[in-house]
């Protein structure tokens, strides 16, 4: 089976300073896979050159959004690996905060639809049954998620798990064949976590999306991941089940701190 | 003749240089503290100057002598320009705080339109002559052509302060605290640095350096109006963005460069074209390097 | 509910008087004291000081009123404000709405009539103005970039009719496109160097960009007949008919009247399109928007482009209404102007630009009084609107769309009024 995302050899350095460090790592289709690691581990660099916020210094990301031929796609910009299918989420929330809930998720559709200025000024009727269409399908996706009484609110006024949720919906709207979620559990409390728990699986389930999380929260973790990759200093120092991860001295070591040495 | 003729348009734009890095600085360390372009710097460095031509004026006809004249001219500048940063920042900069760039850029742009024509409107629009001060100095006899006690001062001045500053800003504890928060502005409030302080000292420092810039250089051209501000503010902002915003040695280095592409530029090219050098200038180093000479590359933090 | 009454207790007072105390300091050398500088005399005004000192003392008070009562307005807070009864009566009474709008149609195109040459010359003033701020609004209003050289796109369409007019003696109606097309290459191209600059490296390249175009205009005799312009320009024809002064004047107002339906037309559609929702959301937040697949660099350049290609027709009429025009025309301040006329109205905001251009060109007019105070005024303005109303007199409102509890495919999508 091809990975639906592969890096090899991933590095990213900043002026000498080494963010990620050859990193070899895959999701397969269908997966959630989680990337782990305590903080300043180089999760979030990680991310952002998969997703094309940054160009790496060397290595190769390789995606097969559709299962069959791979493509590299260092140094696209990141419209364009939204395009290719790869639609992530924000740990620090980055909603469009004077749209509505549902123009955020209009937005999301963008890659989706065709018409341009012309369309709009002139307004054909493709143009017309395409926004009608955006519309509705955008109001779906929040039905899904369960934002759907907020529809009109602006995202700015919506409360701080509904923001998140929001941005997994906005990333959905893009269809990703792999979705990319910056730490979604964050600041959330025990309840909330639980409904994004099922939210996760339902995309994965239902949508088929793979999905590959960054995470602190080691129940949400352990509880809904497949596999789990785990960086410390810019590097791969484990991977495996969750069974695994938890055994692993390596990783214990990473989080507890080295008391021994 | 040639050679001499070189040598007067590299000395002209470093005279300009320094004024551009005396205002300069204030911008640079605005930015670098709130993230903000403040437009109505250069009306600072104008009220400066003006300030000083109403008190020179009044004390000259008094008889004074005009050294004394010169220097409590300078100071009583330096301290109303001071007033105005700081009240400024109060009123148009603090309750913006935090809200969105646009705003408080728009904000300063009404602050700078507002102090112009309280200027004008509250004095003239007319050209006034500023009182001539500055004694010609013995020594620089031999190179007068070259350099006059007026531009002397304004290097001399330029070099004090920017010694001064460096040493604020490196080895104080104020200079650390300015650091900082320039760094981190949230960081610094929870180790307990009072940025609300700091930035009244930054606003402080840069009105006070304006200032000076306005007095030397009204005593260097001899008369001023209202309006020398805008455009020299704009001039000295394209200057730390050449340089590199947010650095100091990045300001100065702009500002030195930008006089001297101005006095090349005028003197071999034509003069009719000054300000345009400055604007093209400063498209060509944003495009080729858009953090400017010094600074250091940003990346969009995520 | 804060009652202003309370900023009179004395210890209120007192902080209104300190402050007023430092006002009266602060500006004493400017307010007080002028030179005269050719006859060596010194004025002192002492009455000016007593005017800053009132004058201060209440505001003050006023400004700390104001700003305790922003700050006690949470922003969750969904009260009612004038602007959202009006629009709830108008859409809850059509017919009325429908009045109203007749009523105003009546009303503009019966005005050059009922009033003299001189208001109707006013009025197209402003209506351009209108024009000129639904274009610079598509820049800073939607797509959030400040724009600060708007009026050299402005420049450039005056000067296509000047000169095109001149030398081959081409129409105005033809120039119209011409103006329009040749400012919006301008925009394009102004928009490529750009591209990579973040918002206050953009405010003050395009601010440079608007001074090297006039500084150009200026010194190249042999192109713009430099600061002396180009007069004797045509005023526009009427198939051919050679029209008095008076009935050119009441024509060049329909033109207006034409152009700011067209331009609020378009930019109507724009707002709410695909296109127009990527503006925005660039607005918003240009990483996230980037990472929604939004092409950053194609709405940059497209929003430079429209917003210069309106300014560039305005500039065409512009110099067929004045029938001369010269680079000071064309300064930074006017850059500024239009700038207020969106920032005041509304930022993002077609019906805001429409008030502030409204408010901006007939107010001074009127008030002919304090017009040497326009300027000032302005520049307060600005810094109150930032500080107490940064959305603008009219706040932009997003569009509402209704749904059915459980819609089905049919009837899908309706959308509501806005």
């Amino acid at each position: 089976m091809t990975p639906i995302l592969e890096t090899k050899n991933l590095t990213m350095e900043f002026g000498g300073l080494t963010a990620v460090g050859k990193m070899n790592f895959h999701v397969n289709p269908g997966e959630i896979v989680a990337l782990i690691g305590p903080n300043g581990a180089g999760k979030t660099t990680f991310f952002n050159c998969v997703t094309g916020v940054y160009k790496p210094t060397s290595g190769d990301i390789l995606i097969s959004p559709n299962g069959k031929t791979q493509q590299r796609i260092n140094g696209l910009k990141p419209n364009k690996v939204t395009e290719k299918g790869l639609a992530r989420t924000f740990q620090n929330i980055r909603l469009f905060a004077n749209m509505t809930v549902l123009e955020n998720v209009m937005i999301g559709r963008h890659t989706k639809l065709k018409s341009g200025l012309m369309g709009a000024i002139f307004r054909p009727r493709s143009t017309l049954e395409e926004e009608q269409k955006v519309v509705q399908d955008s109001y779906e996706i929040l039905i899904e998620v369960g934002l759907e009484q907020y529809v009109n609110e602006l995202a700015k006024n919506l409360p701080y798990g509904a923001q998140r949720r929001l941005e997994i919906a906005r990333a959905m709207a893009t269809e990703p064949a792999l979705l990319l979620l910056d730490e979604p559990a964050a600041g959330m409390n025990p309840q909330e976590t639980k409904e994004l728990d099922e939210t996760i699986i339902k995309i994965r389930d239902v949508n088929k999306i793979s999905i590959l999380l960054i995470e602190h929260d080691m129940s949400l973790v352990m509880s809904i991941s497949e596999r789990i990759f785990v960086m410390d200093y810019g590097k791969l120092i484990a991977k495996g089940t969750p069974d695994e991860i938890k055994k692993d001295p390596e990783v214990i070591k990473a989080y507890l701190g080295d008391d021994d040495a | 003749m040639d050679l001499l003729y070189f040598f007067e348009l590299f000395v002209g734009g470093m005279i300009r240089g320094s004024i551009y890095a005396l205002i300069a600085l204030g911008y640079t360390m605005v930015y670098g503290i709130i993230k903000l372009i403040n437009f109505a710097h250069g009306e600072i460095y104008m009220i400066g100057a003006f300030t000083a031509l109403i008190f020179a004026s009044v004390l000259s006809f008094t008889g004074m002598n005009p050294i004394l004249i010169f220097i409590i001219a300078s100071i009583l500048a330096i301290s109303f320009s001071v007033g105005y940063g700081v009240t400024m920042e109060k009123i148009a900069y603090k309750p913006l705080r935090g809200s969105q760039r646009l705003s408080a850029l728009i904000s300063a742009i009404g602050m700078s339109m507002f102090l112009q024509n309280y200027v004008l409107l509250a004095q003239t629009s007319d050209f006034l002559p500023f009182p001539e001060l500055v004694p010609d100095f013995k020594f620089l006899e031999p190179i007068k052509y070259l350099i006059s006690s007026t531009s002397f001062l304004i290097l001399i001045t330029t070099a004090i302060v920017m010694i001064f500053l460096t040493y604020l800003i490196k080895f104080t504890r104020t200079g650390k605290a300015m650091r900082a928060t320039s760094q981190d502005a949230r960081m610094a409030q929870l180790l307990g640095i009072n940025i609300s302080k700091i930035i009244t000292i930054t606003f402080v420092i840069g009105s006070a350096t304006a200032a000076l810039g306005g007095v030397l250089i009204s005593t260097h051209i001899g008369q001023l109006n209202f309006y020398i501000g805008f455009i020299a503010g704009i001039k000295a902002f394209v200057a730390a963005v050449l340089g590199g915003i947010g650095s100091i040695p990045g300001a100065v280095l702009g500002s030195f460069v930008l006089g001297w592409t101005e006095s090349f530029g005028t003197g071999y090219i034509s003069s009719d074209y000054e300000d345009v050098f400055a604007f093209l200038f400063l498209i060509i180093i944003l495009i080729f390097r858009p953090s400017g000479i010094l600074g250091r590359p940003e990346n969009n933090k995520v | 509910m804060l009652d202003i009454l309370k900023y009179f207790s004395l210890k209120e007072m007192k902080k209104s008087l300190i402050i007023s105390l430092w006002f009266m300091i602060l500006t004493f050398p400017i307010m007080v004291i002028k030179v005269n500088t050719i006859e060596n005399t010194v004025i002192w005004r002492w009455g000016s000081l007593a005017g800053m000192g009132i004058g201060s003392f209440f505001l003050a008070t006023l400004w700390r009123y104001l700003l305790d009562r922003k700050k006690m307005q949470s922003p969750l807070s969904s009260k009612k404000t004038l602007q959202k009864r009006v629009m709830e009566w108008s859409d809850a009474n059509p017919r009325a709405k429908q009045g109203a709008l007749i009523a105003l149609g009546i009303f503009i195109v019966a005005f050059p009539f009922i009033t003299s040459m001189y208001q109707t010359s006013i009025m197209t003033t402003a209506l351009m103005y209108i024009v000129l701020g639904l274009g610079l609004n598509i820049v800073v209003g939607l797509g959030g970039l400040l724009h600060l050289g708007y009026a050299a796109f402005y420049a450039v369409g005056a000067y296509t009719y000047a000169l095109l007019n001149y030398h081959f003696g081409i129409s105005f109606w033809i120039c119209l496109p011409l103006g329009a097309g040749l400012a919006t290459i301008m925009g394009v191209l102004l928009a490529i160097p750009v591209l990579r600059l973040r918002g206050d490296y953009l405010a003050i390249v395009t601010l440079g960009f608007g001074e090297v175009i006039r500084i150009v205009l200026e010194n190249w005799n042999e192109f713009s007949f430099g600061p002396s312009g180009v007069a004797n320009i045509p005023r526009p024809g009427f198939f051919g008919m050679d029209m008095k002064l008076q009935a050119a004047t009441i024509y060049i107002y329909f033109i207006m009247i034409a152009m700011v339906l067209f331009t609020i037309f378009v930019v109507r559609r724009l707002e709410n399109s695909r296109t127009g929702r990527a503006w925005i959301a660039m607005r918003e937040d240009e990483i996230a928007s980037e990472a929604m697949g939004i092409d950053i660099t194609k709405s940059k350049v497209t929003t430079f482009a429209l917003g210069a290609f309106w300014a560039g027709m305005v500039g065409v009429i512009f110099a067929a209404k004045t029938t001369f025009i010269n680079p000071a025309s064309f300064t930074l301040w006017e850059s500024v102007m239009i700038l207020c006329v969106v920032v005041i109205g509304g930022m993002g905001s077609i019906f805001g630009v429409v008030i502030g251009a409204l408010i901006l060109i007939l107010l001074p007019e009127y008030l002919r009084a304090f017009s040497e105070y326009r300027m000032l005024m302005f520049g307060a303005i600005l810094v109150i609107m930032m500080v107490f109303r940064p959305g603008g007199i009219i706040s932009n409102i997003r569009k509402i769309y209704k749904f059915e509890p459980k819609p089905s495919p049919a009837d899908a999508g309706k959308e509501g009024v806005k």
